[in-house]
């Protein structure tokens, strides 16, 4: 059934309640099988060497006495020829414009501490470590360069033999920003810097793999295993048909676990070497250099305003990390169409250094901006006396300026503006003390926006069975979003089945169907309306098999919690009812995702509301409460929404405070990586008291189930409005993120000595 | 009777105590403690019959399992992948992040910190272990209830850990419930309903469940 035909919802049962997951008694009883959790008889344990220069050219890997090793069945280097694949980017391969350089699985010239040289398989775990630590690997140790600012200057080291610069400068250009600067009143400019960010997922990175003849079969710990799949094809000279991944339960990504891993197609070329099933799963360690990260940016803004608060002038100059191989990510967006602003110009470059590549992490570019726009937004509404959220909603744009001016479909920015001030008590916590230390207190705000992705293609089937049951099938994972138990409830809200008695199968390329994998905050906006789809179909066809059963037209019948009525409630027919549905056992939908609008753009939006206390002797910064109000559209599952904003804004407090990667400049070697030198929040670093306000706007344009996506506008903001808070605790702007206490103090110091 | 740490400790004379550093004090000071393995296995191996492998006896859920077992090998690794215990789950693998938390003689412990043969004698007690037959124990209940997790990775250590709080404190303040879980990290941030869960299953646990 076309998608596009299905009314917008009314009054709903399941949807948008707060319904616990499906998945909850599996995840906290600890019989949920995560892919590091697999077990196969007669499996292989794998570990990679890796190197441990900031870069260096491969002399010699000398395997012979890892070899002899206990329990060693196999080992893999550059001299084999099954594992000399291509990687990242090679010529040829679809995102390899722009690719300077082709590298291979075990690459002879390291450019990162980190990158893999040899791996082994052994009977045990320990067994392949003592191997790996038995390989004797000689280096050309070549100088390195981990600072982007240093890597663009004359003479630095090559981190790539075409230039550490990564292709031109990219441009965005919108009127005249000379002009705009000339018609303002107040003209402010400033220079703003994030820190590196690493992922960290509590499982960490690996697969199990197996292989049955020549068809391969993957446990892989991803964010939607279509995304797994084609690369590792590719990578494996095998037809798509014999690839199987398999991602039931994955235990956090944030983005990481979009792409293929090389540990996949090391593990699955040593399980052939071996004829036996291997499992490779790296360590904390190794996943802080080698699996991803968000970059570091500097970000140079200028900004024009009028004393009315009309913006006349936005002008973004921007550097960011892509680290050692091809993958960048733009952070202008949001300079571009968050306000409205008639002249805009964007100019973004990238810059390769001596680190681990980066990759898509929560809303890619869009915390990084906020960090440097929202906080330009702040100091232009001091300097003309306005409220920070008076002038947010003055230049508030109904229309998509990135987009030729297309209306969006919704845009709540001013509700989510007003009623996060509201819930917030804005204008009362402005005013409060801010105490006279060593605490002082501030309150601050910061808007954001999603630059979220288009929806198809995605298919999805709904299965009724006679006894009423149902079940689901769809390739979507459920990274702990709720994924599964959203889609659930769309089979709930439309055929009445109770959540308990839908079975779903997702996240398996051998037995369901196709989707894109989750990133982006598009699973439910790319895949309810397939499954709202699938469903009516199912419901088609039943009250088709009703008509037929009662001789009524079916325009006579309606389906109602799961039984047939004929109009004015006359007669009433239950599922099992329906002889010929018991005759043939099942009646199969199968949903598709109908296009996105074309002449419509569709954003989610949010503002989002800081308390902090700052700490003047000791530096140290506490968040005492946030209020995030999200314009995501429909909520389909409120316990679910909430968590995933809770969960954005603990993020939003780590990349504000205390996130960094440390590279250590002689060495090019990364200096803090483990969770205790590079410091993720915990339960004493996030305050209890925060608030979730949704905004619904009944958003009939964006797609058939109202949804425009969560995930990652839930972080987007909320370092901006940390800072922005920050500053008005302490009069100081700090540009700089994180807000470490030795930064404050150092700000703190540097106020005194002006005096 | 089951002896306890310390008893064994005075027994064998060497420090074992270090092993067994309470999670509650937090990721980074439990981390800061990490012994090299190789002290520990040095001083099993005197009590191994062929220098390699040391018969053991674990007493896991109310279980005795008897087994040989490298004097290095981790309490985490024998659970998971010797027993096939896997709701005890596998992170950091140093003391850094506690999703490996277990109960050792009713506290909480990094299982990833614990070598094997230091908790023979002891009782050790897993998320497996917390549940009532098929239903789930009050603090897995109140975990659901409250939606207090995402992905759901950290999560039996973080229910093992409130399990060792609820039991020492049974209606704890918001400050020692941050105390509680401080060495159980969160990626998916989602401390805020790990609070609400907690008082929530102190109400659950009064009342009998
Ligand atoms: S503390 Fe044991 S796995 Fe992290
Ligand atoms: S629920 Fe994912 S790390 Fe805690």
């Amino acid at each position: 059934m076309p998608e596009t035909t299905a009314k917008p919802w009314g009054e709903t049962k399941f949807v948008g309640k707060p319904i616990p997951r499906v998945d909850g008694y599996e995840r906290v009883s600890g019989t949920a099988e995560y892919p590091s959790d697999v077990v196969l008889p007669n499996m292989l344990h794998a570990a990679i060497l890796r190197c441990p220069h900031g870069q260096a050219q491969v002399k010699r890997v000398d395997l012979a006495k890892a070899r002899e090793m206990p329990g060693v069945r196999a080992v893999l280097s550059d001299a084999d020829k099954e594992a000399q694949i291509p990687w990242y980017a090679p010529p040829g391969s679809p995102g390899s414009t722009g690719s300077p350089t082709a590298s291979r699985l075990f690459d002879p010239h390291c450019r990162f501490e980190g990158e893999e040289i040899a791996a082994v398989a052994a009977e045990t775990p320990q067994q392949a470590w003592d191997a790996v630590r038995a390989i004797r690997a000689e280096y050309n140790v070549l100088p390195s360069v981990v600072d982007m600012e240093e890597a663009l200057k004359p003479g630095a080291p090559a981190v790539q033999e075409s230039g550490n610069r990564w292709g031109a400068p990219r441009e965005t250009k919108r009127g005249d920003v000379a002009q705009g600067f000339a018609e303002a009143d107040v003209v402010l400019e400033e220079t703003y810097r994030t820190s590196c960010e690493i992922h960290t997922p509590s499982e960490i990175h690996g697969s199990v793999v197996r292989w049955d003849g020549d068809h391969l079969t993957v446990w892989d710990t991803n964010q939607g295993p279509f995304g797994i799949q084609a690369p590792l094809a590719a990578a494996m000279s095998l037809p798509l048909s014999k690839v199987r991944v398999i991602s039931h339960y994955m235990g956090g990504g944030f983005g990481s676990k979009l792409n293929l891993g090389k540990y996949t197609v090391i593990a699955a070329v040593l399980a052939r070497k071996t004829g036996r099933p291997v499992r490779l799963f790296l360590t904390r360690e190794e996943s802080f250099r080698a699996v991803g990260n968000r970059p570091a940016h500097i970000m140079k803004l200028k900004a024009g305003v009028k004393k009315d608060g009309t913006l006349t002038a936005l002008q973004l100059t921007g550097l960011g990390e892509v680290g050692a191989y091809p993958a960048g990510t733009s952070v202008g967006y949001q300079v571009g169409d968050l306000y409205r602003c008639p002249n805009v110009l964007i100019s973004e470059s990238q810059a390769f250094i001596n680190a681990g590549p980066n990759r898509a992490f929560r809303a890619p570019g869009f915390p990084q901006c906020s960090w440097a726009l929202e906080q330009m937004m702040d100091a232009l509404a001091e300097k003309i006396g306005m409220d920070p959220v008076e002038f947010r909603i003055k230049n508030y744009s109904a229309v998509c300026q990135m987009q030729q001016n297309k209306p969006y479909t919704s845009a709540g920015l001013r509700e989510c503006l007003t009623e996060g001030a509201r819930a917030f008590n804005w204008k009362d916590a402005r005013l409060r003390s801010k105490g006279s230390g060593p605490w002082v207190r501030g309150v601050g705000v910061a808007a954001g926006m999603w630059g979220s992705q288009s929806g198809p293609p995605s298919t999805v089937r709904v299965s009724l069975y006679p006894d009423g049951s149902a079940s689901l099938n769809m390739g979507a994972a459920d990274l702990g979003t709720g994924t599964k138990t959203v889609m659930a409830l769309v089979v709930a809200e439309e055929l009445g089945v109770p959540l308990d008695r839908i079975q779903i199968e997702n996240a398996d390329t051998g037995t369901t169907e196709f989707t894109r994998p989750s990133g982006g905050s598009k699973t439910v906006f790319a895949d309810s309306p397939a499954v709202r789809s699938a469903a009516l179909e199912v419901k088609a066809r039943v009250l088709e098999m009703a008509a037929a059963q009662l001789k009524l037209p079916v325009t006579d019948l309606a389906f109602q919690e799961g039984a047939i009525v004929a109009q004015g409630g006359t007669r009433k027919l239950a599922v099992r009812e329906l002889t010929q549905l018991r005759a043939q056992q099942v009646v199969v939908g199968v949903g598709v995702r109908g296009p996105d609008p074309v002449d419509k753009v569709v954003r989610p939006f949010v503002a989002q509301f800081a308390e902090v206390e700052v700490n003047i002797r000791t530096g140290e910064t506490r968040v005492l409460r946030l209020v995030a109000a999200h314009d995501s559209g429909r909520v389909m599952d409120l316990l679910t929404y909430r968590s995933q904003v809770i969960g954005g804004l603990t993020m939003g407090i780590g990349f504000a405070l205390t996130e960094r990667r440390i590279m250590d400049a002689v060495t090019g070697k990364m200096a803090n990586a483990n969770c205790h030198d590079y410091k993720i929040p915990t339960a004493k670093d996030v305050p209890a008291d925060k608030t979730v306000i949704p905004i619904d706007l009944h958003d009939t344009e964006c797609n058939t189930t109202g949804t425009k996506g969560i995930g990652e506008p839930a972080t987007i903001p909320t370092a901006a409005a940390i800072a922005n808070a920050f500053y008005h605790a302490t009069g100081i702007r700090i540009t700089a993120a994180p807000i470490t206490p030795a930064n404050v103090l150092t700000l703190l110091e540097e106020r005194r000595k002006r005096g | 009777m089951r002896k306890s740490i310390r008893e064994r400790e005075s027994r064998t004379g060497l420090s074992r105590r270090r092993f067994f550093n309470s999670v509650a004090s937090g990721a980074a000071e439990a981390a800061i403690l990490t012994v090299p393995g190789a002290v520990a296995a040095e001083a099993a191996v005197g009590q191994a019959a062929d220098g390699n492998m040391v018969k053991t006896v674990l007493d896991i859920n109310g279980r005795s399992h008897s087994l040989s077992v490298e004097p290095r090998w981790t309490l985490l690794y024998v659970l998971r992948d010797r027993l096939g215990l896997m709701g005890t789950k596998a992170s950091c693998e140093r003391g850094e992040c506690g999703a490996c938390t277990v109960l050792i003689d009713g506290a909480a412990r990094y299982a990833c910190m614990t070598l094997a043969v230091e908790a023979t004698g002891a009782e050790i007690t897993t998320v497996e272990g917390l549940m009532r037959g098929e239903e789930l124990g009050p603090v897995q209940q109140a975990f659901v209830e409250e939606d207090a997790f995402q992905c759901g990775h950290c999560t039996s250590g973080q229910v093992v850990s409130v399990e060792a709080l609820l039991r020492k404190t049974p209606q704890p303040s918001i400050e020692q419930i941050r105390e509680g879980v401080s060495g159980n990290v969160c990626r998916c941030g989602a401390y805020a309903n790990i609070f609400r869960a907690v008082q929530k299953a102190a109400e659950l646990r009064k009342g009998g469940r």
